[in-house]
């Protein structure tokens, strides 16, 4: 696996602490298709992790992977220090990117189930289940059915499931797929909230903002590789900083100041846009001979790369553009 | 929660058993379901009371007259005196030249008599079952008094000399109770291993499966899902039961008798319980693993025909085996885990051995094991292969661009 700092290492060697999830070199084939193709990822406890990628990448095949809800045809992977995931259920919440409840069974019951199914006695679930309803403000709908409620609803009562055994590690599969701009907001702070109280948050998505704004470390997944995998800040200073130079004039003698691969485009009849890296020589000389060169600036910033920007330098550009579609697409947005 | 970190398989199974269970038995179809085959039974029954009434008006009203010429002929023109007026309450009266022993009259094939009356007309012998006697006593020295004078005084009395029923006989009666039990055992598991069919492809559709298959062993899964039907099996079982009892009550005894089990009523019922569990567990596992496979209840419908129609032909092989204990075709039925719970039922009605029953059970335990576990496996290959919508893992592999 190639990490942040470009070589091949092995998880434990990056410099983490104890790991949540260890996996080396999952392999899973469909019919003979390749969906995984030797993904590593070791995700540190306590840690915000994301899997972005575009659909399709091998994000849901590798969590199910790492869940145990199917297994590798190689590779081995380690959840919570056990090689059978299954053996640590208690210890694992999991949403699905495929919500589901029984549609007949009422909320307080149906979160009870799904802590039942993680060894929580049904009686504790309906409890902590009607005081976690009543603190995302669902407390009036505690004796509905499932049937009954609101799409965002009834996805908060299955986070709510997913959590109600107070879980050590959870895995959210498209998370804010299918929700509001307020409900995204709203599970954004649930996750940091349970980062806060150290339990490990890993989640897939293929919207490269959530995983900007929350992610400790992410994975970028692609065509079933994993081509980077470490943190968030690593990646994005993989490509320097780029100025982004607004000027009235398009030629000049201050164009030689410019690299000859600067992006340009054209904003209205009277401006012009360039982006480009920050030259070696430093800003300070670029400014001078801008100023000198009459190129009539309109405004001029430095940005650090944005994960975006990392994205396409490491996945490559049809990755990045099928990630663009996805987004684009109005799914997890 | 206790301190490990897992349920264990039976945990996890009961779990699903307990939310299935509830969620079927407490939904509007089920009451449905139970009414159904209500209509059935209620028809079976006076169709099955009016072909007993007739069977037991037609086979069981002769009797044959050994005795000398001159008796025999006396009590048959006594008999047709005496029918205007008594009428269907005597017997059927012929008179048989054989000179075999009663009891093998009795048992004559071709001939189906009732009794067997011998002696003379001041002394009447009734050789018959017990049953029989108790019967025709009355009504044949009715019919000799009238025989043996004009003017009746007493009547004379009569002998009864009770036979036992001959083993040929007796097993071939108790063919009557192993084929009964099989069909019975065959309607229901057909009637019922259909819900497990829906159950799952329902499952996969509210998107449940995933939750289930992520936090537990999908063997655990199944059986928790075949557990709760079987649960669900025996309440419509007995709810079928009180009804089809209720209605045998308002019929009175008109409704068929079935002869004795081998085992006897209480032990052949219990077998009855455990072998539909079984049949249904098995079967049940079998269909689970296609609704499982399937995604519409259109699939499960064309991917369970060929699986309902190699039942039948299971049911056809035990049932043609029974008139053949001990034959290989009667062995292979017994050990052959689909077949084994309707070859076991039917041994059950007419041989009194029980351990083959005990070993029967622990086979057909252990295939329903591997048939859960399979069925898992299988599900877990084939089902949960990509993410939303089933969407097949599209390639984007290539497009990586390596760093």
């Amino acid at each position: 696996m190639l990490t942040e700092t470009g070589t091949m290492t092995r998880p434990h060697a990056c410099g983490h602490g104890p790991l949540a999830i260890e996996a080396n070199g999952l392999v899973k084939r469909f019919d003979g298709t390749l969906a995984v193709d030797g993904v590593d990822i070791a995700v540190p406890e306590g840690a915000i992790y994301g899997i972005l990628g575009p659909n399709g990448a091998g994000k849901t095949t590798t969590l199910r992977m790492l869940l145990g809800i199917i297994d590798p045809d190689e590779g081995v992977r380690r959840v919570l220090g056990n090689d059978r995931p299954h053996e640590v259920a208690k210890l694992i919440g999991y949403l699905p990117e495929e919500r589901g409840l029984y549609p007949a069974m009422k909320c307080d019951e149906a979160i009870a189930f799904m802590g039942a199914l993680r060894g929580l006695p049904l009686d504790e679930g309906k409890a902590r289940g009607r005081k976690l309803l009543e603190a995302h403000g669902l407390g009036h709908a505690i004796d509905r059915q499932i049937r009954q409620l609101s799409k965002g609803m009834a996805q908060t009562v299955q986070l709510l499931g997913t959590l109600v055994h107070r879980p050590k590690l959870v895995v959210f599969d498209e998370p804010f797929s299918g929700l509001d701009a307020i409900n995204q907001g709203k599970l954004e702070v649930m996750i940091r909230e349970l980062a806060k109280t150290g339990t490990t948050v890993i989640f897939s998505t293929h919207v490269i903002h959530h995983a900007e704004r929350l992610c400790d470390e992410v994975a970028i997944i692609a065509g079933g590789k994993v081509p980077y995998a470490g943190s968030v800040d690593a990646a994005r200073d993989r490509i320097p900083a780029q100025v982004r130079l607004e000027t009235r004039s398009s030629e000049g003698a201050w164009r030689a100041a410019l690299p000859n691969d600067a992006r340009h485009d054209r904003k209205g009849d009277d401006s012009h846009f360039w982006c480009f890296p920050v030259p070696e020589t430093g800003i300070e000389a670029l400014l001078k001979r801008l100023i000198e060169g009459e190129a009539g600036i309109l405004s001029l910033s430095i940005e650090r790369a944005g994960l975006h920007d990392a994205f396409v330098e490491i996945a490559g550009a049809a990755a990045a553009r099928a990630l663009d579609e996805d987004t684009a697409g109005g799914v997890g947005r | 929660m206790s301190d490990t970190t897992r349920l264990t398989r039976f945990e996890a199974a009961r779990v699903v058993a307990r939310r299935d269970f509830h969620a079927i038995l407490f939904s509007r179809a089920f009451l449905f379901f139970l009414l159904g085959p209500l209509f059935p039974i209620l028809i079976g029954a006076l169709a099955g009371g009016i072909g007993g009434q007739v069977q037991r008006d037609a086979t069981t009203r002769l009797v044959a007259v050994v005795m000398s010429e001159a008796d025999a002929e006396a009590m048959i023109e006594a008999r047709a005196r005496l029918a205007p007026q008594v009428g269907r309450a005597l017997p059927e009266l012929a008179i048989s030249r054989s000179s075999a022993p009663p009891d093998k009259i009795l048992r004559e094939t071709g001939r189906n008599y009732a009794a067997v009356v011998t002696g003379t007309l001041d002394a009447p012998e009734i050789t018959a079952p017990q049953e029989a006697i108790a019967i025709w006593s009355g009504p044949i020295a009715m019919i000799a008094a009238h025989a043996g004078s004009s003017e009746v005084q007493a009547y004379p009395a009569v002998a009864g000399r009770p036979v036992a029923t001959s083993r040929a006989a007796e097993r071939s009666d108790r063919i009557r109770t192993a084929q009964a039990g099989q069909l019975i055992l065959f309607l229901l598991m057909m009637l019922l291993a259909g819900m497990v069919l829906s159950n799952l492809v329902e499952e996969k559709a509210n998107k449940v499966i995933e939750v289930l298959a992520a936090a537990i062993p999908m063997d655990a899964v199944f059986l928790g899902k075949l557990v709760a039907m079987l649960g669900v099996s025996f309440v419509g079982i007995a709810v079928w039961a009180v009804a089809g009892g209720a209605i045998g009550l308002l019929a009175g005894n008109a409704l068929p008798q079935l002869p004795e089990p081998a085992l006897g009523w209480p032990l052949f019922v219990a077998f009855g319980i455990a072998y539909f569990a079984m049949g249904y567990l098995l079967l049940g596992s079998l269909f689970l693993t296609i609704g499982g496979m399937a995604a519409t209840v259109r699939e499960v419908q064309t991917l369970s025909m060929p699986v309902t129609m190699a039942q039948l032909l299971v049911f056809f092989l035990a049932a043609s085996s029974i008139t053949r204990p001990g034959s290989p075709i009667e062995l292979f039925s017994a050990v052959f885990p689909l077949s084994s719970p309707f070859a076991m039922l039917a041994r059950a009605a007419q041989s009194e051995a029980l351990w083959p029953h005990a070993l029967a059970l622990a086979w057909q335990a252990l295939c329903v094991f591997a048939f859960v576990r399979v069925g898992a496996t299988i599900f877990r290959r084939r089902v949960m292969k990509s993410g939303k919508a089933g969407r097949a893992v599209k390639g984007h592999v290539g497009e990586t661009k390596p760093v």
